[in-house]
């Protein structure tokens, strides 16, 4: 109750501090526009419905990539896992992935994909899946020896065992998993819509910077801000109401 | 006429130097008794256990199969409510939804879980959760139950009372049941027959029985005969033991 006032009276603060600084010149408009500004303008765009079609068109793109990645994060995952030989092999791999900056492949994707939608979905999926590999991996590392037992002792096979019982204890690792995944998907997705695209919210910000149209930039980075805060949260509360019924009462 | 029988089974792990852990091994069980064994540590108890459940096959002899088994560490699944943990072997095996539920709500009237039908293991006690793994091995009918120190995770107190709660249960199903323990009141109190295991490789040395009233609970503990039995099982366990420990 108290944690949750203050962090209010911060964000409130420093909202209506950049508000004020804005107002009184200190930042010129030209740099920063007012909150209550970005604001204004993002109802204006929601309501005009100019961009329904690029937000719809990064919602799907960041939805298939969420979809894709965690199916085949938690198969390349449940597989690797009963495969230790495999595992070991691309252990250096899983280490260095995220040193590698995807964009960097952004070219390539073009060349082998075309201009479509499909070279932002893929650094969207190439970001977020190995979050859900190794998430999956970490959970199904965990399940005790007993609950292996217990499944021997009823006769599951590979399949089954990774089924009824590895992949419902790791559901929380997974989930983990799922949540940078979302996270990712968002941040490959509109990246990748900054650099080459010709739609989307990332190719409108970046179209209004060149433009000089602070009021449509900033509305629109708003919304993303926005956009990512209320998925998360969500997911956050989602997660909780699921590990309730885990955890000691 | 033995309902339940392992003929010459040994266990002997490989190596450079390989290990005999167990046997030969010969036993035989009438249907609806309850036998005990005890043992020295690294008698080689965890490798009977593992042999008569399946998960290890023996070196050599024979161990019949449908044999259901309750762990000494929580086995309860977490993801699912006490209804569906118990459930979980009958579906396993493809039993229709309406039997699984006759079957699942019997078991739980009887395990006293009626109230926490619906609730996940993580609010229960450990008692109750070993009560739901009981009942989750009960509902297979399983023509063995193998009992692995079932209630060493437990208090005192607790395991006296699950050991009546367990004597209840095997009076009023007629199952048949092994219990491997370190403790020796436990195997006394519970058992028909007592199987004394010795040091490696475990063989029984003697099976004593018990001669209790099919009957009984847990206030024979007091009664003489249960410390002249207790007492003739510490005779035998003591040499084993010590030489387990290497004196002797």
């Amino acid at each position: 109750m108290k944690v949750s006032l203050v962090r209010w009276m911060v964000i409130v603060g420093a909202v209506g501090l950049l508000e004020i600084l804005c107002r009184l010149g200190v930042i010129p408009n030209f740099t920063v526009i007012p909150p209550s500004a970005m604001a204004q303008s993002l109802w204006k765009i929601l309501a005009s419905g100019k961009f329904s079609h690029d937000i719809a068109a990064t919602l799907v793109n960041v939805g298939i990539a969420i979809v894709s990645a965690m199916i085949a994060g938690v198969a390349l995952g449940t597989a690797l896992q009963g495969w230790p030989a495999a595992r070991r092999t691309l252990d250096p791999l899983f280490a260095t992935y995220y040193a590698v900056p995807m964009y960097a492949f952004y070219p390539l994707l073009i060349v082998i994909f075309g201009l479509g939608d499909f070279p932002q979905v893929a650094i969207g999926f190439l970001l977020a899946v190995m979050a859900v590999i190794i998430n999956t991996l970490n959970g199904l590392d965990r399940v005790p020896a007993v609950l292996l037992k217990t499944a021997r002792v009823h006769g599951l096979g590979f399949i089954q065992e990774a089924f009824h019982i590895r992949l419902p204890y790791a559901a929380p690792y997974v989930f983990t998993g799922f949540k940078l995944a979302v996270a990712y998907s968002f941040i490959g997705v509109i990246g990748a819509e900054f650099i080459t695209s010709s739609r989307g919210i990332g190719y409108e910000i970046s179209f209004a910077y060149n433009n000089f149209d602070n009021p449509v930039m900033y509305a629109m980075i708003l919304f993303i801000l926005l956009l990512v805060i209320t998925v998360n949260m969500s997911l956050h509360a989602w997660e909780k109401r699921l590990l309730s019924r885990r955890r000691r009462a | 006429m033995s309902h339940v029988a392992l003929r010459g089974v040994t266990r002997v792990y490989p190596g450079k130097t390989p290990v005999h852990a167990l046997g030969p091994l010969d036993l035989e069980l009438a249907q609806g008794e309850f036998f005990a064994v005890v043992g020295p540590s690294g008698c080689g108890k965890s490798t009977l256990l593992d042999v008569m459940a399946g998960l290890a096959s023996p070196s050599s002899g024979e161990v019949p199969d449908g044999i259901g088994v309750v762990f000494q560490e929580d086995a309860s699944f977490p993801w699912l409510t006490v209804h569906d943990n118990i459930a979980f072997g009958l579906r396993r095996r493809g039993a229709a939804e309406a039997e699984v539920a006759a079957q699942v709500g019997y078991a739980i009237e009887f395990m006293g879980l009626k109230e926490f039908a619906h609730a996940y293991p993580a609010q229960l006690s450990g008692g109750m959760r070993q009560r739901v793994c009981i009942a989750r091995t009960l509902v297979l009918k399983p023509r063995l139950i193998l009992l692995d120190e079932p209630f060493g995770a437990l208090d005192q107190q607790t395991r006296l009372l699950m050991g009546d709660e367990l004597l209840r249960l095997w009076r009023e199903t007629g199952a048949t049941i092994l219990l491997i323990t370190h403790s020796l009141d436990e195997a006394a109190m519970l058992a028909d027959r007592v199987g004394v295991m010795s040091a490696r490789p475990g063989r029984f040395l003697e099976l004593i029985a018990t001669g209790w009233p099919r009957s009984r609970d847990s206030t024979i503990v007091a009664s003489e005969s249960f410390g002249r039995l207790t007492s003739r099982i510490w005779t035998l366990l003591r040499g084993e033991s010590l030489r387990a420990m290497g004196h002797g």
